[in-house]
């Protein structure tokens, strides 16, 4: 079992894939990790050996923010945003979307789940 | 996409002229602007500038932290206040 910065790695799945599991790492971050550490990308993740494991976790602690470190950094950073009160800030702060999408529909994502209003006139047929 | 690096911010002249003035004066005053696209550059922290939202000029007392970000942002255009009917 591989623990790397505090997340479990999943045993049979490729190097490649098993460290984007890792908050922070996507695809092209875990080549670069895994060609600094001269691993194939192709091996699995419970076929790497103390050592190579030992690489792995000194590059990634020693090169990338991951994990809590880059949530709070993050968290920083719209934080500002916020306390600024510039345009981003502002949509922060309602939950609307920050990037100019439109609010007329869709947009659940920030919006959470749909809550229907009481008592809303319905249409009136002709 | 972000602006080629070559240009150099956007400011616009007047209003760089006028915080110039008032830089090397030392007095703090008002400005006003329409010029929602100029970038705010480090000459401007400490100074309160009134961004033109279309409607009315918005005082913006220019930070620290605002620096590269543009005057429009803190200049919002729109105003929402609640839909009819809905009680908070």
């Amino acid at each position: 079992m591989a623990r790397i910065a505090g997340i479990d790695l999943p045993k049979n799945k490729r190097g490649e894939i098993g460290l984007t599991y890792i908050y922070g790492i996507g695809r092209s971050t875990a080549r670069k990790i895994l060609s600094e550490a001269g691993i194939d990308y192709n091996t699995k993740v419970q076929d790497w050996n103390d050592e190579q494991q030992g690489l792995i976790r000194t590059i990634i602690s020693d090169k990338i923010k991951v994990e809590g470190a880059l949530r709070s950094e993050v968290q920083l950073c719209i934080k500002r945003l916020m306390d600024i009160g510039c345009y981003r800030g502002i949509r922060h702060r309602n939950g609307l979307p920050v990037r100019g999408q439109r609010t007329k529909n869709n947009c659940r994502t920030r919006k959470g789940k749909r809550k229907t209003i009481a008592n809303k006139k319905k249409a009136v047929k002709k | 996409m972000s602006r080629s690096l070559k240009k150099g911010p956007f400011i616009s002249y007047k209003l760089e002229n006028k915080v110039q003035v008032l830089n090397e004066s030392k007095k703090k005053s008002v400005i006003k602007t329409w010029s929602r696209g100029s970038m705010i550059s480090p000459d401007f922290v400490g100074h309160t500038i009134a961004v033109h939202n279309g409607n009315k000029f918005i005082p913006v007392y220019i930070t620290e932290n605002m620096v590269g970000h543009k005057l429009g942002e803190f200049s919002p255009t729109r105003i929402f206040r609640g839909h009819a009917g809905s009680k908070k």
